[in-house]
């Protein structure tokens, strides 16, 4: 067998779930495009369907960790409200200027994620229980919060976070920075892996992938730069996404994670403090919820009673269908994102179908179970 | 009627990457005992689960005859229906339930879905007769020993009116007398004309029992013969494809000055009322300490309490090179320059749906990092060397756990604590599962460690393993020492009535 091929279906082999996920989010969109006679291949649709996948993808990228380790939080669509009607609250109520409203929203969810990961790990109370508490508690604390009513209009910076676009002309030295990294860091792989005189891709190879990476990243920025920019959300979730990433792949913090996910005894003997890193990415993770509350009351530009409701149910919806076990121990941060533009281009394509929303709901349903059908049938092999 | 009770013809299976049968023949007489030995990933198990329908017809290729016919199994369901019962390296039983629950699971006697319960505890107690367990049937497995757990399996294959009965490495967990239990009833099964397929490491155990052996190597089959034909020796090169001189190669040396010292260490655990109680012992640099015992003596808690994994310290105090340690978790131990493999590789050693690499750096992690940035590299580097000194069977590092064969999960539980690089290295149960000739690699490297003044403590149940391998022997009964033997005194005899008590 040539080294080529054997490369090429050794990568196919070990990505094969991702790949069927990616596959059909590209069947989701070909259907759409043809349904709405290419209404929803428009970069105007495009940039929009990116923007209403933000507040999933921002908490999403933070849920997969969460259900890595083999927990779950129930609680982020009550812990972002209550997030973002504190940020409001402080800007409207009590007039602070954008960024300490921001910093104390951020850390009133720090400290509910302290509050979670005490009782998950030093408690032992399940996360499913502990989060189930605290979707009431915090839903309440809300109606604290607010009052009973909507907290608004924000200022013209807060609203910033989920309406604005960066500057067209900015948005492409950002997008063509972001191509170069990827390349310089993918190389840079390589040649370290040489100088450890490990096998590397063939030149053609490299570069091929070089060339498929740089045009997916040049399409997507393509789209925004062409609409009006890139949104200040989608960096958000592409800058948490990529920290993400590395953090579950390259840290130790990351390493501790899936190896208590996928068997917290043999991680204990190991030397792994499990409920320290359980503690502390239950924290982040609040931190995390809060950015995407955050984002939630900008863009509706008020914090209202019932923001975030029902935000669970898409969040873990799009980790799960991303490929993200929940039985443990395996799970990607780029699984979860194109998982929560799967949901995302379903909600955007049928309104743009005016699907009745009876539908819409069945049809998300089945497209949950389907996925995740799938995805155990794939893994089994 | 012919010869055969069991044909399988030209078996090939293929995973990705890896091949693991390679046009395997295979047949078995009626009422024979068949041992199936090899090495680890020879494809002992893969073969097995072809036969008993865990691979279904069409993953595989080839032909499996029984009695003549063609079966094509498609389902475990399948091949209990003609008589084929396998019991797996691992147990599966449900531990909650009771026996008797246990060993009518999936053949519950029901009428119209309502399960009869005192037909169940009949059927359930005629099949425990048959394997020679007198216990209540209505026990929960949990309150049982794994010997005991084991003739339950058997019990249960019995009660599904089992023709072909496959054990794969039954002995494994079993001290030697549950061990020798377990053949005295596989030999009574044989006399009542049940055939059996036997996988094991434990050569002794295969001569002692089989009628014929069947060597399989890197999927191929190497040889059927009669036991007579054989000996342990011509056994062993059959399977290694070389001869092997020196199944345990102790080396004489100076044990250096005390590395490790415990002292009158307590320990209680609630949950079993179990005790550790008073317990002093030194290890020393450049020696491999012995501990022996039945299983049950409380060897594993006595380890794991050191770690604080199991049970509550109500005394004692451990030295390092002379410092006073206060251990909390199994971290600061490993900070300190303490190691324990443990003897249940799947639930202390293995995360099973991590590669090779990511297990075998798991403890090591802090080492091979920066800033708390794994080095990727300096990993890969580690896990290719300990994947090739223990000669760890698998297409690349890659590749999952789950997937490897029993005897190579061990081997990597093995590599993840050679590569903590330790002061005092604790095996427990080192070579369970791993055939003759990586025990002798494995004690090779042992070798090496403790020439470079490393000290070892190795548990074992194997009585040639404890007596090849120490430099000096403890024995535990009951959760105290009862003797404390050197090397050149160590007999089966005196380790015995150690552990039995004797004074
Ligand atoms: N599900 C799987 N996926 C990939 N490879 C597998 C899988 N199961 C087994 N293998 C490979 O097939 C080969 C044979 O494995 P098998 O478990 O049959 O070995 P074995 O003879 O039982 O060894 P041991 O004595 O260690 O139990 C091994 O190389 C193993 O890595
Ligand atoms: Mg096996």
């Amino acid at each position: 067998m040539d080294n080529k091929s054997g490369f090429m279906r050794d990568a196919f082999q070990k990505n094969i779930r991702q790949y069927t996920m990616l596959f059909a989010l590209v069947a989701i969109w070909v259907i759409f495009t043809v349904l709405t006679e290419g209404i929803f291949i428009r970069p105007g649709n495009l940039s929009n369907l990116f923007l209403q996948t933000m507040t999933v993808g921002v908490v999403a990228v933070g849920m997969t960790l969460v259900i890595v380790t083999g927990n779950i939080d129930l609680s982020v669509g009550s812990v972002a409200a209550l997030a973002g009607a504190v940020g409001a609250y402080c800007q409207v109520r009590l007039g602070w200027d954008t960024a300490p409203a921001l910093v104390a929203a951020v850390g009133c969810g720090l400290l509910i994620g302290l509050w979670h990961g005490f009782w998950i790990a030093y408690r032992m109370v399940p996360s499913f229980i502990v989060t189930l508490a605290s979707m009431l508690i915090f839903r309440g604390a809300v109606l604290g919060v607010t009052g009973g009513t909507t907290i608004a209009p924000l200022s013209e910076s807060f609203k910033a976070l989920g309406q604005s676009y960066l500057d067209p002309i900015v948005s492409a030295a950002v997008g063509i920075i972001a191509i170069l990294l990827f390349c310089f860091f993918d190389l840079r792989r390589r040649f370290r892996r040489v100088k450890y005189s490990f096998t590397v891709p063939s030149w053609p190879l490299q570069l091929l992938k070089l060339a498929l990476g740089a045009a997916v990243m040049a399409a997507f920025f393509g789209i925004l730069v062409f609409n009006e920019g890139v949104p200040y959300s989608v960096m958000l979730v592409l800058v948490l996404a990529v920290i993400f990433h590395f953090v579950s792949n390259h840290t130790v913090f990351g390493r501790h994670l899936y190896a208590i996910g996928g068997n917290a005894d043999a991680a204990k003997l190991s030397g792994i403090n499990n409920k320290k890193r359980i503690l502390q990415l239950f924290t982040v993770f609040g931190g995390v919820t809060a950015l995407g509350g955050l984002v939630l009351t900008s863009r509706l530009n008020a914090a209202t009673t019932s923001a975030g409701q029902g935000m669970e149910l898409d969040v873990i919806a799009a980790v799960v269908i991303g490929g993200t076990s929940l039985l443990g121990g395996e799970g990607t941060i780029l699984g979860s994102l194109v998982g929560a533009l799967i949901m995302a281009s379903l909600d955007n394509g049928m309104s743009l179908l005016d699907t009745n929303i009876t539908y819409q709901y069945v049809i998300k349903g089945l497209i949950l179970l389907l996925a995740v059908w799938v995805d155990m049938a794939t893994r089994k092999k | 009627m012919s010869e055969h009770i069991l044909e399988m013809q030209g078996i090939v299976k293929e995973f990705p990457g890896v091949k693991a049968l390679d046009n395997v023949t295979f047949s078995v007489r009626p009422g024979e005992v068949h041992a199936l030995v090899g090495e680890n990933g020879a494809g002992k198990s893969t073969l097995m689960k072809v036969l008993s329908g865990v691979y279904p017809f069409g993953t595989y290729q080839g032909k499996i005859l029984i009695n003549g016919q063609e079966q094509p199994f498609h389902s475990i369901r399948d091949s209990e229906q003609a008589g084929v019962a396998i019991i797996y390296q691992e147990l599966a039983l449900v531990k909650q339930l009771s026996i008797m629950e246990n060993i009518c699971l999936g053949h519950e006697t029901a009428r119209h879905g309502v399960i009869s319960w005192d037909e169940a505890h009949l059927k359930a107690k005629k099949a425990l007769d048959m394997v020679g367990l007198s216990i209540n049937p209505s026990m929960p497995i949990q309150h049982l020993g794994v010997g005991e757990q084991q003739l339950v399996e058997i019990a249960k294959a019995l009660a599904k009116n089992a023709r072909i009965l496959i054990l794969d490495e039954p002995t494994a967990a079993l001290a030697e007398g549950e061990a020798a239990n377990l053949l005295k009833i596989l030999k009574n099964l044989r006399e009542k004309g049940v055939t059996c397929i036997y996988i094991s490491h434990r050569l002794r155990e295969v001569f002692e029992l089989a009628d014929r052996i069947t060597i399989l190597r890197d999927g191929r089959t190497v040889a059927t013969r009669n036991k007579a034909d054989l000996n342990e020796d011509k056994l062993i090169s059959l399977m290694v494809g070389r001869d092997l001189t020196n199944v345990y190669p102790w080396k004489k040396r100076e044990a250096g000055k005390s590395i490790l010292e415990v002292k009158s260490w307590s320990v209680y655990d609630a949950a079993i009322n179990k005790t550790i109680a008073d317990v002093s012992f030194t290890v020393r640099q450049n020696e491999i300490l012995g501990v022996a015992g039945l299983v049950g003596a409380g060897r594993t808690e006595l380890v794991m309490s050191l770690f604080n994994i199991w049970g509550r310290v109500t005394g004692g105090e451990i030295f390092l090179e002379g410092r006073k340690l206060s251990l909390n978790s199994a971290s600061d131990a490993i900070q300190a320059g303490i190691s324990l493999a443990s003897e249940d590789r799947k639930r202390y050693g293995l995360v099973l749906t991590q590669d090779i690499r990511r297990n075998t750096s798991l403890a090591s992690l802090p080492r091979i990092s920066k800033y708390s940035v794994v080095n990727g590299n300096e990993e890969i580097v580690a896990a290719e060397k300990y994947t090739h000194d223990l000669r760890i069977k698998t297409p690349s590092i890659e590749q999952k756990t789950m997937n490897l064969s029993g005897g190579n999960q061990q081997k990597v539980v093995l590599g993840k604590w050679l590569m903590t690089m330790p002061k005092v290295l604790i095996l427990d149960e080192p070579t369970r599962g791993i055939d003759v000739g990586a025990k002798v690699e494995i004690y090779n490297i042992v070798n090496e460690l403790v020439d470079q003044g490393v000290g070892v403590i190795m548990i074992s149940s194997e009585l040639p393993e404890i007596l090849g391998m120490s430099d000096r022997i403890l024995v535990m009964h009951e959760g105290r020492f009862t003797g404390e033997l050197m090397r050149a005194e160590a007999t089966q005899e005196k380790i015995m009535h150690y552990a039995t008590g004797g004074k």
